[in-house]
């Protein structure tokens, strides 16, 4: 496939403004801190919701992943805060 | 018995409780969480990814099955407008020993805070709205459980 769908969560959605998008592949990066650096790079709300990394939290198709992890194959990349359920 | 639940409507204790109670281990420990009131709160907002909520909370109630001899385990979580003094979570756990119902219903609770896709907003009387912070202690609480 030649992209990747990306979901956003509560204030990472918010300040972005959507819910999910579809990024070209070889514009990813190698892992979802490449993703995210690639991403925040677009300013605006991008920079307001994913400048800190050390604020979010990742899954790669619906499992929790460090923002370290290699995107490989994947389909879904989810980015959002620590979770507050419970 | 391993029951996940993820829904917006509201659930009945006592009849959950009596499922798990049917199961015959003789013991049976629970906990159910309210939305507190207090500081203007109106409601709060439960936010999840649908797409990997059921999946996420069976993996942890698997888990639960597999560290303690459990009958039975049964999680509800809501989501959506929630207001003070509703429920908002129901973990249930059913053992022949007290021990592993009690050890394993607080390990699901403190799992399902730091472990599950939800977020937490907070909306308040003049129209202010907050999303709830993860706290240090509820990591660190999760953690001690190891894994």
């Amino acid at each position: 496939m030649a992209t990747l769908t990306i979901v956003y969560f509560a204030w990472v959605r918010e300040a972005i403004g959507r819910d999910e998008e579809q990024v070209e592949r070889a514009q990813a990066g190698a892992t979802v801190a490449d993703l995210v650096a690639m991403l925040a790079a677009r300013g605006g709300g991008y920079a307001q919701a994913l400048g800190d990394p050390a604020r979010l939290r990742a899954a790669i198709d619906q499992r929790f992943a460090p923002l370290e992890t290699p995107i490989g194959d994947a389909r879904e990349i989810a980015l959002f805060p620590p979770v507050t359920g419970g | 018995m391993n029951r996940v639940v993820i829904q917006v409507q509201d659930f009945d204790v006592a009849g959950e409780l009596a499922a798990l109670e049917a199961l015959g281990g003789g013991g049976v420990a629970s906990f159910t969480g309210v939305v507190r009131g207090g500081d203007g709160l109106l409601a709060l907002e439960l936010e999840h990814y649908p797409a990997m909520t059921q999946a996420q909370v069976a993996r942890i109630a698997e888990d639960a099955m597999a560290r303690w001899p459990l009958l039975g385990v049964s999680v509800i979580h809501r989501v959506g407008r929630l207001e003070p003094g509703a429920r908002i979570v129901f973990v249930g756990t059913a053992s022949r020993h007290r021990t592993a119902a009690l050890e394993s219903c607080a390990f699901l609770i403190d799992w399902l805070k730091s472990h599950a896709p939800f977020w937490k907003k907070e909306h308040f009387e003049g129209g202010a709205t907050e999303w709830v912070e993860a706290r240090a202690e509820d990591e660190a609480k999760a953690k001690e459980w190891g894994g």
